[in-house]
């Protein structure tokens, strides 16, 4: 006779319940490879589940907004590469267009297409970084090594326009330091070439890559809804679906006059906010051979901005004029009236949003930096709930935000 | 943007001369209200901004920025709200991206926004006294007694020194060539004797 022992579902249940346990918390950082920086999560676990993430920023807090209170405008331009250490001209452009807009300072077509191609060249940068990063937290080592080849290129023309590798401060508020090096816009166009070549190389390794796959469609949707909510800029936005672009919507600094195209995702995961990241750089070096093609000649800096800029040393030296001008700018920098201005750009990242607001004088009142990475990470409460574990390194990277400007 | 949708609806609303975008100063109880009409009716969908800012010889001395953006129409709107009893209504239901920005704001100025879901600090640790935005707040810093007893007792050091040595704006007298601002810890010189 079989004997068989019937078991009720609710024994199942209450057995899995038994063999539960508690949740787990964990601390993922500050220091941790993938979260490109000091950030922190507090993750409460159950299994390799995440229930709850907390993100706990900070880490890197400077102090950017109550020192920007404490300088005059032109001392403020070096702590802006500090903001998106990844992109510092992008960052320096959109702090002078800030300050000029209120200034009232109208800037010559050539400023406007050096500040375009700086921008552009930013961008691709950055996402050269975001990208290779982002293979090497799903697990693919040789991207990186791929596009930091680039950036490195990339680099060197920086230091032959700016001086720096890094820390560019390129902008000054009314126009640039200098001029660009003779040759320079060929050697751009050279990069150019390379660099596309360099993407679709990535194309070839990662977009029908079945472990990148993996590792990243489908993960972390963020519905349109959701992105608009959280406010999120950039690429990040557009990957969930919405076709802003600041470039396109509201041009500054003349990109109106240039074609291209604004990558838009459908789903919103991590594949599409790599696609979108893709697609802009190449639309990047789009932009930046029609600047190579039409870079107007003229004056490089506004024949207003001589009321902002230093005189050049050789008159400081010799004419009394000069002196004064010098010595008034050092000590009480340059007068920008009474108002307030929000000027957005569409930095790498997002929109990087600097709120100044003036009482006349040398020194603004008040400085809010608005980062768009503080957007990003804001947005982690609500997609990494539900997750794995290991798809934490996926969905940072996807995010591709900065500590530097998250923290200020 | 309707301009007068707004100030008819909300008649207690002021527009405001501004530069470079439609500026409003609104009522602080109506604040909430006013940024969901803006939302629900006139598209503003993107809460770009919100920060505070400080006026000590003002009353009520704190104010609230937020730029709104619409994505449909490409126009951004500001309103300017000021905190009575340093509080403000909370948008975060509104807008769920103004968490962050209402618990800086709280950070650095102590500004309070009733109806916030989770009013911690953000920047700075929680224990932290101060808001240092606030404009009475000294540049280099305050110290402060550092948040973990345990780590006071490893170190033998009941402060943090502020990390301003070396930077910018701290420079000391002494041996050290040209003026320059340089970090106190010299321990890598070779002019001290090695241990």
């Amino acid at each position: 006779m079989k004997t068989t022992k019937e078991i009720s579902l609710g024994d199942i249940a209450a057995r899995s319940e038994e063999l539960r346990g508690e949740n787990m918390t964990l601390n993922m950082g500050p220091s941790h490879p993938a979260t490109h920086g000091v950030l922190r999560l507090s993750l409460e676990l159950d299994g390799d589940k995440v229930i709850k993430c907390d993100p706990v920023i900070g880490y890197l807090h400077r102090g950017d907004e109550k020192i920007a209170e404490n300088m005059t405008y032109n001392q403020f331009v070096p702590y802006t590469d500090r903001l998106d250490y990844l992109a510092p001209l992008a960052n320096n452009v959109a702090y002078a267009i800030a300050v000029e807009r209120l200034a009232g300072l109208k800037m010559p077509e050539r400023c406007e297409a050096i500040r375009v191609a700086c921008c552009e060249m930013a961008r691709i940068s950055s996402h050269l970084l975001g990208l290779g990063v982002y293979a090497m937290d799903t697990g693919a080592w040789t991207v990186f090594m791929y596009t930091f080849n680039e950036r490195e290129k990339l680099y060197t023309l920086f230091e032959e326009l700016t001086g720096a590798r890094f820390t560019t401060s390129y902008t000054r508020i009314g126009g640039l330091t200098r001029d660009l090096p003779e040759g320079w816009l060929q050697r751009v166009e050279t990069f150019c070439d390379g660099v596309l070549k360099t993407i679709d190389e990535v194309d070839r390794l990662l977009t029908r890559n079945g472990i990148f796959l993996e590792r990243t469609e489908g993960v972390a949707p963020i519905s349109k809804e959701l992105a608009l909510a959280y406010g999120l800029t950039g690429p990040n936005l557009r990957a969930s679906g919405v076709p802003f672009d600041l470039r396109k919507d509201k041009p500054y600094s003349g990109y109106e006059k240039y074609e291209f195209d604004i990558p838009v995702g459908t789903k919103g995961d991590c594949f599409d906010r790599y696609l979108v990241r893709m697609e802009e750089v190449r639309q990047s070096v789009r932009i930046l051979r029609q600047v190579i093609k039409t870079m107007p000649g003229g004056a490089w800096y506004a024949e207003d901005a001589k009321k902002i800029f230093l005189p050049p040393k050789a008159k400081v030296m010799t004419k009394m004029e000069e002196l004064i001008q010098n010595f008034m700018l050092v000590t009480e920098g340059p007068q920008i009236p009474a108002g307030e201005v929000y000027f957005e750009a569409e930095n790498p990242k997002g929109s990087l949003g600097f709120y100044i607001v003036s009482n006349g004088g040398g020194v603004p009142y008040r400085l809010r930096i608005r980062g768009p990475s503080f957007v990003s990470l804001s947005i982690l409460p609500a997609i990494v709930p539900g997750n794995f574990l290991t798809d934490i390194a996926s969905i940072l990277g996807s995010l591709d935000f900065v500590m530097g400007e998250c923290d200020r | 943007m309707d301009v007068a949708a707004l100030t008819q609806k909300f008649p207690r609303t002021q527009s405001q001369k501004s530069i470079d975008m439609p500026t409003f100063a609104v009522a602080n109880d109506e604040l909430a209200e006013i940024v969901q009409y803006l939302r629900d009716s006139q598209g503003f969908d993107l809460l770009a901004d919100l920060c505070g800012i400080d006026w000590p010889d003002r009353s009520p001395r704190f104010g609230v920025v937020i730029h709104l953006l619409s994505t449909t129409n490409k126009e951004y709107i500001r309103l300017h709200a000021a905190c009575d009893n340093d509080a403000v209504p909370s948008v975060s239901s509104i807008h769920p991206g103004a968490n962050w920005h209402e618990r800086e704001a709280y950070d650095m100025f102590g500004i309070k926004f009733t109806g916030h879901p989770d009013p911690r600090r953000i920047l700075m640790w929680e224990s932290y006294p101060y808001h240092p935005l606030r404009k009475e707040f000294p540049l280099a810093g305050i110290e402060v007694p550092l948040p973990a007893a345990d780590v006071a007792a490893v170190t033998g050091q009941n402060v943090e020194p502020a990390p301003m040595m070396g930077g910018p704006f701290v420079s000391h007298g002494g041996h050290m060539s040209g003026g320059e601002p340089q970090a106190l810890d010299q321990s890598w010189n070779e002019e001290k004797p090695k241990a």
